[in-house]
């Protein structure tokens, strides 16, 4: 099974990490995704821009509506995702723990089992 | 990062809510003051403890709010007659905690709190000066550093301009969309100041000022987030998101200044570029750009070039020109006239400055500009004295070396093809 791990968090704490801390973060991220990569299990990783870059296209009734902003106003944003190969929920619970080791302070990981999956071709 | 650092980021970015909701609940700005500081001191000992609350604003409002009517009842013991706008505080304790909780109207306490400091009473440096205390939470010591004065010089500033503004009296009530859009237009002139105090520094000063910016484009996306849908707060973040991304990149190893065309463009922020990118295309589909849009679309035209030989002079120019209409000013003209020198030549370009004389003589960048054009039109004894005007304003030694480069150019070019005659 594959399953999508949603990294959630507040981003104006996050933006207000220094570069010296968010470059630490990263290292240690980074050495969680080397172990899933080394096992064949790590799939496309992504790192989002600020929910203040985002555009949202609702659908009503009509046409669809482009509205500024993300889609929800919440206190924590999508920061980015991973997308892991996991046996179980169990096994994607284990990786979101390493992440959140990995991770100071609070946030939360949305784990979810995917219904359809494009892996995409080697992007620059 | 350790839990420690992590409470300090935290708080950090809760200040400005949790104090709009205080200075909303008091209506003065030093017992919302305190009753945040003493909030945060209990969140201190509180969330290491208990682990950080999932809504840490709310949390300081609410601990922060209660604190300071504790405070309040105290000292209604020793004074029996209590005035009466703290007595009603009291009584719609109960009520406002409720309401602590709920976030609608949030967004107008942020915006008068952001407002109150940019009273028009106040010069802009103490407008940004209040900003970064009462808003950003900076010690009077790190602003004091900043803007390059002692600490306790900075403290009497700050406690003078904090008078001045509780004695203006800023309506509490919800505004109208015409305050509302006139208050948001005055936050982001002072965003847009205080960024230009951080980078406007020399290089010697920018590791002190440096953080100027930083705070600035922190403040820029607060104001986006409050209001994501204008175009011009889209816009005035990119500005400042772009120009920042500059910075590594603006001064040589000995701290003299580069020109954006010399610049080392590998090490611009292509973080900040992509985010700053990002915003205009969001913006420009609303199909109005204002000042700051503009000037963001002018940077943009800039972070795109892959070299300065690649830049869209072109479109550039354009977008001065819609720029001048807008908001003309000869600033204004006189960098549209760069532009323009590229497109169609320094003759163009040099009929456009030369009506700006009069309100530009005593400006460095006038005569440094203008005796790049006449250099290019062969006018060679007028550009040295042009060039000649501009040293006498330099307002650094880095300024008056680039303009003495440009001399040793000319004399250069004299010296080796003494036998030009023009016609």
């Amino acid at each position: 099974m594959l399953y999508a791990i949603l990294c959630y968090n507040q981003e104006d704490v996050v933006g207000s990490w220094t570069r010296e801390e968010d470059d630490a973060c990263m290292a240690r991220l980074f050495k969680v995704e080397e172990k899933l990569a080394r096992q064949g299990r790590l799939g496309p990783v992504a790192r989002l821009l600020p929910t203040t870059a985002a555009t949202t296209l609702r659908k009503g009734k009509g046409e669809p509506l482009v509205l500024d902003g993300p889609f929800a106003e919440t206190k924590e944003q999508l920061l980015g995702f991973y997308l892991v190969d996991c046996d179980d929920l169990d096994a994607a619970l284990d990786v979101a723990r390493d992440l959140t080791a990995a991770n100071p302070g609070t946030g939360s990981y949305e784990i979810r089992p995917l219904q359809l999956f494009h892996p995409g071709g080697a992007v620059k | 990062m350790n839990d420690m650092a992590w409470i300090d980021a935290a708080l950090t970015s809760a200040r400005p809510q949790a104090m709009a909701a205080l200075l909303r609940y008091f209506h003065d700005l030093d017992t919302a003051e305190e009753a945040y500081q003493e909030a945060c001191l209990r969140a201190l000992r509180n969330w290491p403890r208990n682990g950080p609350p999932r809504d840490p604003a709310a949390w300081l409002i609410f601990v922060g709010r209660n604190a300071a009517i504790d405070q309040v009842r105290r000292r209604v013991r020793q004074q029996p007659l209590p005035e009466e706008a703290v007595l009603s505080d009291r009584e719609d304790a109960e009520e406002r905690a409720a309401e602590a909780l709920d976030q609608s109207g949030y967004r107008d306490d942020i915006l008068r709190l952001l407002f109150i400091c940019c009273h028009p009473d106040l010069p802009a440096t103490q407008q940004i000066e209040l900003a970064l205390r009462v808003v950003s939470g900076l010690t009077v010591r790190e602003i004091a550093k900043a803007f390059l004065v002692g600490e306790s010089a900075m403290e009497q500033r700050i406690t003078r301009a904090k008078s001045k503004v509780g004695r203006a009296g800023v309506a509490f009530e919800a505004p109208g969309p015409a305050e509302r859009a006139e208050r948001l237009a005055a936050v982001a002139a002072m965003v847009y100041l205080l960024f230009n105090e951080g980078y406007s520094a020399s290089s010697g000063e920018m590791p002190l000022r440096g953080p100027l910016c930083d705070e600035a484009i922190r403040l820029a996306r607060l104001l986006l987030r409050l209001y994501p849908a204008e175009p011009e707060i889209m816009g005035l973040t990119a500005l400042l998101l772009l120009q920042h991304a500059r910075s590594a990149a603006r001064f040589d190893a000995g701290g003299s200044a580069i020109s954006l065309e010399e610049q080392d463009r590998s090490l611009w922020n292509a973080k900040m570029i992509a985010e700053g990118l990002a915003l205009i295309d969001k913006a420009m589909r609303h199909r109005r750009p204002g000042p700051y849009l503009l000037q963001a679309a002018i940077a943009a035209l800039h972070s795109r070039a892959a070299s300065a030989e690649a830049t869209d002079w072109q479109e550039i120019d354009v977008l001065y020109s819609m720029l001048e209409r807008l908001s003309p000013s000869p600033v204004v003209t006189l960098n549209r006239a760069v532009a323009t020198a590229k497109v169609h030549g320094a003759d163009a370009a040099l009929d456009m400055v030369e009506p700006l004389e009069e309100q530009l003589s005593g400006y460095f960048y006038f005569w440094g500009v203008k005796g790049r054009f006449l250099t290019d039109c062969g006018r060679h004894a007028e550009a040295r004295e042009a060039f000649n005007r501009a040293i006498s304003l330099a307002n650094n030694a880095a300024e008056a070396a680039h303009i003495r480069a440009q001399l040793d150019l000319l004399a250069g070019e004299a010296a080796n093809s003494p036998a030009v005659v023009r016609p």
